[in-house]
Order: C-alpha cells, then sequence, then structure tokens
C-alpha cells in the first residue's frame, strides 16, 4: 500500500539495536524500516491463510508483570503467526515479591533459553533493568509511565496507512499524559517522524516540562483540536493516580470528552485514534469511536499485530543468522 | 583517663580554627589535645610523622543512616549523628544509650533522637530522657512532620531542653511517593515526580514555627535555590537556622538518573543545573554550614530493581572529603572553610568538645593528603556496600591516618 520510504543500509546496519526497550534511542530511518517491514505482515495478515515459519523452532516468552488482555494477546498472535512457539507468564503485581524476584525471573526466563523476551512491567524502567541482564533480545510491552514503544509503532503504521505521510502532520493527544507510557513513546515517535504534536490535558495530568520534548502544550481541548489531523484519545489511568486529579468522571469528560461537536473543530477529515481500552461516554462519546471511516480504532489494533510480527522478525535475525545480521 | 602513650604528630600543616593553615604539630595527652603549633615531641610519647601534609580535625557527620565504621575511618570521620531511622527507632531511651556505645572505642556514635514515637510524626517521643541516655540533637528522621501544630510543639519542647531539631524539608503532600524532581529528565523517564518547591514550602514553614518558638532548627539537606534563599534571609532575621548538605547536591543534577541510575536515587531526589549550582553559592556565601556524608549503605536487594522501587540514599562516608576537597581546589572555599564545613560546624550543633585543633578539646585528629589522586570504585569500597554515584570518577583527597582520642585508629583500606 505505502512503498518504503527510505533505502536502508544493509542488512544488520538498518537496525542495529539488540532489542527494542524504547522509541528514545531510535533514529527515524529506523523507525520506518520497521514500519517497511511489517506492511508483509499487513498483507499476510489479511489473507486466508496467516502463517509463515519464519520463527519456526524458537521460543519467545511473554512475561506480563502487569495485566494485559489486548497487547499480551497481540503478541501472542504475532508470535504465533511467525511460527514460534509462544509461552506466556502471567504475573500478577501482587503476588510477586518485588525486587531482587525481578532479576531472578529475568535469569530464570535466560536460563530456559528465551529466543526472545516481551515484558510488560508496572515500573518505569523494569524493562531496561532486565534487559541488561539476559542474553536474548527483549521487547518492551510497556513499562510504568516510560515507554510503550510497539504502541507507538501501530499508532505510526495506522497513521501511514491512513494519511500521505507525517510531515507537517497535527496530531492532538489528549487524556492522561502524566501516567501514560502510550503518550511518551507516541511524542517521541511522531516528532521524530516529523509530525507535529499537540498534548492536552488539565495541568495535574501534564507533566513537568513536557514541552521540551517538542510538543505544544494545551489545557483547553477545543483549541488542541482546531486544525488537527488526528486526535489520539488516551484513557485515565485511575489504577496510576495517588490522591485526587480530577472532580469526577462527568466533569473530565465535559472538559476533555471527544464528542461528535467537538471532532467538527478539527479538521474535516481528521480521524480519531485511541489505544484501548477506552473508556466509552467519559473520554470519548460512542458515536466517535464508532464512525466508520473516522475512526481508526480496529485499525489500529490490526497493525498492532503486524508491528509485533515485524519486531519479533527483525530482533531475532541475529540468532537465526540471517545473512547480514550476525 | 586514656591508657594509652601520649601522642605527638609532627612536621605537619595544622588546620586551625578560624581558618589558618600553618606549619606546625600537636601533642595529645589522656584524649584530649594538650598543645598545637610548635610543640616537640617529649620522652615516652608516640610520634606520628605527618610529612609536611595535613593535620585536621577528624570529621564530624550529622545524619548518617548506618554505623558503617571502615567507611567511616577511610573518609576521615570519627563521629558521626546517627539517625533515628533504625530498625526498631530510636525513640526510647534505652536504644539510644545503646547506640551510643556501640562505635567506641574508636568511634563516636552520637544518636539523634526521634522527634516522635516510631517516628510517626504524630506524638513527641520521650527527648528528655533520651537526652540523658545520649542523643545530641533532635530527628523528624525521613519523614516530614505534616502536622504543623506538633511541629510547633516538638520545636518549642527540644528548644527547651537545649537541642536542636533536625528535620527534612520536604512538603509531604505534594511529594507523596515522588522519586525524582518534576522537570524535563522524569518526564521523559516516566518517573513519578515532584516539584523542586516542595523543598522551599517545608522551609517556610519550619522557619516560621523556629521563629515563634524562638528555638534552633537545622534542615539537614537543603538543595534548591529557593529553599537557601529562604535560609539566607532567615539568617539575617536572626532566627536559630543552620543547615546541610551532601555532596551529591553539589556535584550532580539529575541528569545523573537516566538510564534509570538507582544509585542516583537519593532522597531529596536530585535537582536541576541551576539548583546544584545555587547550593554552590550557598557554600560560598555560608549559607550553608556543613556538608555531610548522609552515609547509607544499600546493597543489590535495596538498589538492583526498577526505579521507583529502589530505596534512596548513596554510600558517601568515603568521598565526602574528596569532595569537599574539589571545592577548595575550585576556589569556592578555603582549606580552613573546608574543616568548618565538615568538623567544626557540625561539632557545635551537636555541642561536642572535637572538630577543632585547640588545646582542651577532644584529641580526634586527621592527617590529609588533601591532593592525593584516586579513583572511587564502587566494587571496592569500605563502606558495608558499593552504592555511589561516583563510581569510576576520578578524585583527589585521602587520610593517611587517623587518630580517635589521641590514639591511632587502623584505617582498613579496601583491596585494590
Amino acid at each position: 500500500m505505502t512503498s518504503p520510504t527510505y533505502t536502508y543500509p544493509e542488512g544488520r546496519a538498518a537496525f542495529p539495536h539488540r532489542g527494542l526497550v524504547g522509541i528514545a534511542g531510535l533514529a527515524p530511518h529506523e523507525i520506518h524500516y520497521l514500519l517497511d517491514e511489517a506492511e508483509q505482515w499487513v498483507e499476510l495478515n489479511r489473507s486466508a491463510l496467516k502463517r509463515s515459519e519464519v520463527l519456526s523452532g524458537l521460543t519467545i516468552i511473554n512475561a506480563f508483570f502487569e495485566n494485559s488482555t489486548r497487547t499480551l494477546l497481540s503478541f501472542e498472535i504475532a508470535g504465533k503467526r511467525l511460527g514460534a512457539d509462544v509461552v506466556n507468564m502471567l504475573v500478577a503485581q501482587s503476588s510477586v515479591k518485588k525486587g531482587e524476584t525481578l532479576i531472578d525471573t529475568a535469569m530464570t526466563l535466560n536460563a530456559m533459553r528465551a529466543d526472545a523476551i516481551v515484558i510488560r512491567h508496572a515500573s518505569s524502567g523494569a524493562v531496561q533493568l532486565i534487559a541488561g541482564k539476559v542474553d536474548c533480545p527483549v521487547l518492551n510491552a510497556g513499562d510504568g509511565q516510560h515507554e510503550h514503544p510497539t504502541q507507538a509503532l501501530l499508532d505510526a503504521l495506522t497513521i501511514r496507512h491512513a494519511k500521505r505521510g507525517f510531515n507537517g502532520l497535527r496530531v492532538t493527544i489528549c487524556g492522561d499524559i502524566l501516567h501514560s507510557r502510550v503518550a511518551r513513546s507516541n511524542i517521541l515517535c511522531l516528532t521524530s517522524l516529523g509530525a507535529e504534536v499537540r498534548v492536552c490535558a488539565p495541568p495535574a495530568l501534564m507533566p513537568a516540562d513536557i514541552e521540551r520534548m517538542n510538543v505544544e502544550v494545551f489545557h483547553d481541548f477545543d483549541a488542541a483540536l482546531k486544525g488537527a489531523d488526528v486526535v489520539m484519545m488516551l484513557r485515565l489511568q485511575m489504577e496510576r493516580m495517588q490522591g485526587q486529579f480530577i472532580p469526577s468522571p462527568r466533569e473530565y469528560r465535559y472538559l476533555y470528552g471527544l464528542s461528535l461537536d467537538r471532532l467538527a473543530l478539527a479538521e474535516p477529515d481528521a480521524l480519531v485514534m485511541h489505544p484501548g481500552p477506552m473508556n466509552r461516554g467519559i473520554e470519548i462519546d460512542s458515536n466517535v469511536a464508532d464512525l466508520a471511516g473516522r475512526s481508526l480504532i480496529t485499525q489500529q489494533v490490526e497493525m498492532g499485530v503486524a508491528i509485533r510480527m515485524a519486531c519479533l522478525d527483525v530482533l531475532t535475525r541475529n540468532a537465526r543468522r540471517v545473512e547480514g545480521w550476525q | 583517663m586514656s591508657s594509652h602513650a601520649p601522642l605527638t604528630i609532627t612536621n605537619g600543616r595544622l588546620v586551625l580554627p578560624g581558618g589558618a593553615v600553618t606549619p606546625g604539630a600537636i601533642r595529645c595527652e589522656g584524649g584530649f589535645i594538650t598543645a598545637v603549633g610548635e610543640v616537640t615531641a617529649q620522652s615516652g610519647d608516640m610520634v606520628h610523622d605527618a610529612k609536611g601534609k595535613l593535620i585536621a580535625p577528624g570529621l564530624v557527620d550529622i545524619g548518617v543512616f548506618a554505623i558503617d565504621k571502615p567507611a567511616f575511618h577511610f573518609g576521615g570521620i570519627t563521629r558521626a549523628a546517627l539517625m533515628p531511622d533504625q530498625n526498631p527507632p530510636l525513640d526510647v531511651p534505652a536504644r539510644v544509650r545503646f547506640a551510643a556505645q556501640s562505635g567506641k572505642p574508636d568511634f563516636w556514635v552520637h544518636p539523634l533522637a526521634a522527634a516522635t514515637q516510631n517516628l510517626e510524626g504524630e506524638k513527641l517521643a520521650e527527648i528528655a530522657l533520651m537526652r540523658d541516655a545520649g542523643a545530641k540533637a533532635v530527628a523528624t528522621g525521613r519523614q516530614w512532620i505534616g502536622n504543623s501544630g506538633t511541629m510547633l510543639r516538638l520545636l518549642q519542647y527540644a528548644g527547651m531542653l537545649g537541642m536542636t531539631v533536625c528535620t527534612r524539608a520536604e512538603d509531604g503532600g505534594l511529594v507523596g511517593k515522588a522519586v525524582a524532581t518534576a522537570g524535563e529528565m522524569a518526564t521523559r523517564l516516566g518517573l513519578p515526580a515532584a516539584p523542586a518547591e516542595a523543598e522551599a514550602l517545608a522551609i517556610a514553614r519550619d522557619l516560621t514555627l523556629a521563629q515563634m518558638a524562638k528555638a534552633p532548627i537545622h534542615f539537614r539537606k537543603v538543595t534548591t535555590a529557593a529553599g537557601l534563599d529562604l535560609i539566607r534571609t532567615a539568617k539575617t532575621q536572626g532566627i536559630l537556622v543552620t543547615c546541610g548538605v551532601t555532596p551529591a547536591y553539589f556535584m550532580l543534577s539529575d541528569l545523573a538518573v537516566s538510564g534509570f541510575r538507582t544509585f542516583a536515587h537519593l532522597s531529596p531526589p536530585l535537582r536541576s543545573e541551576d539548583d546544584r549550582k545555587a547550593v554552590i553559592a550557598a557554600i560560598a556565601d555560608g549559607t550553608i554550614d556543613m556538608i555531610v556524608s548522609g552515609h547509607d549503605p544499600r546493597g543489590p536487594e535495596d538498589k538492583r530493581l526498577p526505579f521507583t522501587d529502589s530505596t534512596p540514599g548513596m554510600a558517601g562516608a568515603e568521598t565526602l572529603l574528596p569532595l569537599t576537597m574539589s571545592l577548595v581546589r575550585d576556589g569556592v572555599i578555603s582549606l580552613g572553610r573546608a574543616f568548618d564545613l565538615l568538623a567544626a560546624n557540625p561539632a557545635k550543633l551537636l555541642g561536642v568538645n572535637a572538630g577543632r585543633l585547640e588545646s582542651g578539646a577532644e584529641a580526634d585528629i586527621a592527617v590529609i593528603d588533601a591532593d592525593r589522586p584516586w579513583i572511587v570504585d564502587s566494587d571496592k569500597m569500605a563502606a558495608s556496600a558499593g552504592n555511589t554515584p561516583f563510581d569510576k570518577q576520578p578524585v583527589q583527597g585521602r587520610v593517611l591516618a587517623l587518630f580517635k582520642g589521641g590514639v591511632a585508629v587502623k584505617v582498613k583500606v579496601p583491596k585494590a
């Protein structure tokens, strides 16, 4: 659908990283490379026989220290469609003692000779900590409030399919920016690709000095929507809030809920995105979430599988002794 | 009276009260300094040749979290005021009495009495009984006392007993569970963060309360420009305030936490570059009264964790002297003033007869090569844990010999 934007260096030089801990540290052409690599998997996933044997014989462990439904499922499907043996290890945060146990768990997974480990953890930096202790590639499936790189990549792929390109594209991200790893990864990814990113939240949900990440800061949602090409809504992360950040969901919706009336303030062809899970009737009205041709929410889920397949493929090429990747 | 032979340290450069540094010798007898300056050893004396190096008072540290003698001795520290945040806390006289004895004979521990029972910030602890059991000052502990009424009564009561209240300068409501200072670095890393103003807010309240109580207050670590400005002004108004800082806050900014480095997870968290420069200015102009180690050795079980789950604190005893010496070399302070910050002023706060080289003072003496280079190595520390943010950093200044009460202390140098 979209032809490759770049010519890439040969072999491993196209994506020289051992794992995917965050968007921070990725060059724009490396992001494009992953997006381009994902295109073949988009096509495969749309075909009747959704199966490749690229990762046949490899073991991928999804170690989720924090609850997840869609991301876990997406990684599991991605691994299986590539022919890998996928094992899920679900550890509710409450039942595992924090601390040394995390490293010990990582060492245990390492000793089982996983070929890639996908990690989600409630603490910022936890994935980087584990990545430093294991021999195989580590993929970040969300660490605390830090990063969620595959979400940003799938969002970029979704946008790339729906819009011509990223240069000058105005993207408004609205919601609980403070607690959102999705926001951080998307800001890094989209600004890196040339988009103009606006963030919108009440002051209590806006992290300090966020403008240093090359975004424009808004507290007034209507103003943030004017001229927007893409509107990305985020969920209120009640579970991460210590203390009261907003008076009530009703009041939050009044100021920051995306309704059809509000959407009309954006560009006429503005697209609506949401990483899920949605709180319908709070940050997004149902008739907006389901707006055919404008809401990309199901496409995001579709692109998620393809992006994760691309990441698993690219990051295991070294171990699979793919020519030029050793 | 000590049964040891009298000691004469010859051929050194004496760091004298008032800041003068002059060639000379020092003689000690019965645990006390008996003569300073042009002194000759008498027959029967132990004689130590300082070989032209500095003869300085042993360092007096305030607000350490563990008694870690090898680290203190390595760093030239002969006395340390121990935080009440022990397990169990130092909130009853018996524990204070035990802690006060725990370093002898070659190290003196001055326990800080817990201000409130179980350090919960609610009910006053038995401060008078703890004073008479050996506590030299009162401390609120790691926690800030949120209740202003409790804090006022504490200051009044401790002031009546002639004890300074050592407090933490961070407004608990603003800080919550933050582990970093709000700013670009915390935002990029996604770390729970609190505004740096939490410090000035706490200082403003406590200065007002100290003024009302007409009682002395000491802020253990003041780390922001705004907080230091308040203290600078308060001193001109006659409020009985002193404050300290650790070298981390004049050496490092919050850039040091990049990569989620838990050795740079400190409390209060590292600040901005502007605040770092303000700390240096406040050391230079006298607003800051003392530089302390904040020694808090923490092993992998506390530090090899995701940043937010790790315990704050650093092993600081070994790097206190050399990092303070860097301020001397940079022309921020004089050599004499360095030892006011490291020894005389802390001793004065605790009301102990040490921290200065003069007749009648207890003979706690360090022989120091202020220029000797070495490299900090977290794997080879004298401390019980190597959690230093200064790993692999070249520094200058090393203790060559240490004397507690006129008796030589064996300084254990970690294997190279």
